[in-house]
């Protein structure tokens, strides 16, 4: 027996829709036999992971606000992707954008300065980050370096970068010799939605670059471009578009969007600079990108999906004692049977019996 | 013990992770399947290799462990990769993610816990030459293990018929394929080839360079691994160099950190992964003339039939 891949005359959109459920359903059927290996409860296991966190506001409101660096890094990854080009360095992006604005957060303190601030570090951010993401790019461009490569080293520079700031020149003096800055002030501070709650004014801005991407590859001559290179490298250098250029703007926007959710994520819920303001996000959204189908809605989706692993993860962490891991089993698993089940769009999967092979040879 | 002595048993050790995975990714790639989940098939193999050794008291178990852990994984992305023709960098980095997971599911028993590390050669008279005798004949058995594994594959792969097929599965799977090689089954052999030493390299870390688990200890190896073939041209003997080069990299600034010369620790630290960049972008732009890479590395072969 063999299985045999026969491309399909013209993808199937029928599939590209549903593959991602197919994934999911197949995600959790493996979850269910790992739990049950672990010997937890699969059925109560997964109400715990999938249902508990939708029952209640808090939880709600966790998911949106966990939801939005994923989002917000998925869909500039998802540019990089579709220009064929692999930035999977968001991670680093991320931690230096929180660096860079947490730097005019920090020279403010307590200086009484106005309600530019905020804005201010949002712009910083996204530059440092967009820089950052530049050095991967112009290696690749100008010198033919594996921007694969370079963009993962630089998550263990940027990574060490952040943690020499917090424990040498930006400790806070009152903070018991703990790597943090002081709090932010008032006016560094991404504001809350709802008084009293969680959600901020990042997930409105999540939501503003969701749009905007939609706008950019469905309406523009840019975000076309952006398509072609990636799908067909050789129409596009007919096309005389710059494959180069485009290099450079996938990686800068995709740079600036992680810059931008690392000072949100670090002005908002966390409130201060310490070293682990992410829990991988520059990596989860790489699942975020594939899951989402590299398009921007479905990157919302995917987003908030992944969002709730986490937050299951930690309820069922606290409920039920399953380890935190198992949420990083499941993130690579997912993203396994994504990849899989993508393949039915330009493949049709068949199994080949020998006999069946005997009698087209005879034939 | 001289200072010079210690620095050179202790880049040795420090590059042979390096050196295991690098090789068998290089056998991958030659192949023409780029696998970038070296990483996640390390920290799995670390994982296994400690328990094994841990359950058993036999480092040997715990280096089997290791690679079997190793190729089981890299079995997966054989299954999506050449099965199911799915994007090979994508499933790499899924591998990545998965295996980082994994570990730290498969290694939160042993956190905390010791073995004792793998022992080191001793040959009355000659380990004890003053100089050069604890450093040629005092290692352990994987020092020379991943040494003896570079001249296999050299070997193999410009002494056999088998190496001039795979190398030529690598450069053009359609002639290879046109002329009745099993393109598919060859890179399936090669991915597990690499797997099986990138979880040996994996094991290496807590069998004999610390005696212990700790999660995320690969802490990007298997990235430096995947540059190190870059920086080799995918040839051998250039792997020797690369690896010995990152080693002593990584142990000079672990030194320039404990003479305290006045520069942060983080800064020294960062100093292999800054190391790489250069020296990928030295290596990428010295190669003006052509890439040297296998020609068909990281495409999708679906056989006609």
């Amino acid at each position: 027996m063999q299985l045999v891949l026969e491309k399909r005359a013209e993808r199937s959109n029928t599939i590209a829709l549903v593959s991602p459920l197919i994934a999911i359903g197949l995600t959790i059927v493996t979850m269910s036999i790992l739990f049950a290996i672990l010997g937890k409860n699969p059925i109560l296991a997964l109400g715990v992971y999938f249902i508990d966190p939708l029952t209640d506001s808090y939880s709600l409101q966790e998911i949106a606000v966990k939801a939005t660096p994923l989002v917000m890094i998925g869909i500039g990854l998802s540019l990089c992707y579709l220009a064929n080009v692999w930035n999977i360095g968001a991670e680093g992006q991320f931690l230096i954008g929180a660096v860079a604005g947490s730097w005019l957060a920090v020279k403010t303190q307590g200086t009484g300065a106005g309600y530019w601030v905020l804005p201010a570090m949002l712009v910083l951010s996204a530059a440092a980050g967009a820089l950052y993401a530049l050095i991967p790019a112009i290696c690749k461009v100008r010198f033919g370096a594996s921007e694969i490569l370079t963009s993962l080293m630089l998550v263990y520079v940027a990574d060490l970068f952040l943690d020499y700031m917090v424990r040498g020149p930006w400790r806070d003096p009152a903070g018991f010799n703990f790597p943090t800055t002081a709090e932010f002030d008032p006016v560094a501070t991404v504001p809350v939605l709802i008084e009293g709650g969680r959600l901020h004014l990042g997930a409105i801005i999540a939501l503003l670059v969701v749009a905007a991407a939609t706008v950019l590859l469905g309406r523009t001559i840019k975000g076309f471009e952006i398509r072609v290179v990636g799908a067909a490298p050789r129409a596009a250098r007919f096309g005389g578009f710059n494959s180069n250029q485009l290099i450079l703007l996938t990686f800068a926007i995709s740079g600036a969007l992680a810059g931008l959710a690392g000072i949100i994520e670090v002005a908002g819920p966390v409130g201060h600079l310490q070293p682990g303001i992410s829990p991988g996000y520059g990596f989860t959204a790489i699942i975020v990108a594939f899951l989402g189908r590299l398009n921007p809605i479905g990157i919302l989706i995917a987003g908030l999906f992944l969002a709730l692993t986490f937050i299951g993860g930690e309820q069922a962490q606290i409920a039920m004692k399953i380890p935190l891991d198992v949420t990083k089993v499941f993130q690579g698993i997912l993203l396994f049977y994504v990849l899989a089940c993508d393949s039915l769009i330009l493949y049709r999967f068949r199994l080949i019996f020998p006999s069946q092979k005997v009698s087209r040879g005879a034939a | 013990m001289g200072l010079l002595e210690a620095i050179i048993l202790s880049v040795l050790a420090a590059s042979t992770p390096l050196l295991l995975a690098a090789t068998g990714e290089l056998v991958t790639e030659r192949a023409g399947v780029l696998n970038l989940g070296v990483e996640g098939m390390m920290i799995v193999g670390a994982a296994c290799g400690f328990g094994g050794a841990w359950f058993t008291g036999s480092i040997i178990v715990g280096a089997l462990c290791g690679i079997v852990a190793g190729t089981l994984l890299s079995l997966i992305f054989a299954m999506m990769t050449l099965g199911l023709a799915v994007n090979q960098v994508a499933t790499g980095l899924a591998l990545t993610i998965l295996g980082v997971g994994l570990s730290g599911l498969i290694g939160a028993g042993f956190v905390g816990e010791r073995i004792t590390p793998a022992p080191h050669l001793y040959i009355p008279g000659l380990t004890d030459i003053p100089m050069v005798g604890r450093i040629l004949f005092g290692e352990d058995a994987f020092v020379y293990l991943s040494l003896a594994l570079v001249v296999a594959v050299w070997l193999f792969l410009y002494r056999t018929q088998a190496g001039l097929i795979l190398r030529a599965a690598g450069d053009n799977h359609i002639s290879a394929h046109a002329l009745g090689y099993p393109v598919l089954r060859i890179r399936m052999f090669a991915v597990m080839f690499g797997g099986a030493c990138a979880g040996l390299a994996g094991a290496y870390l807590p069998l004999a360079y610390t005696p212990f688990f700790i999660p995320g200890m690969t802490a990007g190896r298997g990235w430096i691994a995947l540059a190190l073939v870059v920086f080799s041209s995918w040839r051998p003997g250039r792997l020797v160099i690369g690896a010995y080069l990152f080693g002593a990299v990584t142990i000079l600034q672990l030194h320039a950190q404990g003479l305290g010369l006045g520069i942060p620790s983080q800064f020294m630290s960062a100093l292999p992964y800054l190391a790489t960049v250069v020296v990928l972008v030295l290596i990428s732009r010295a190669r003006t003339g052509g890439s040297t890479a296998p020609a068909a590395l990281g495409t999708v072969f679906v056989p006609d039939r």
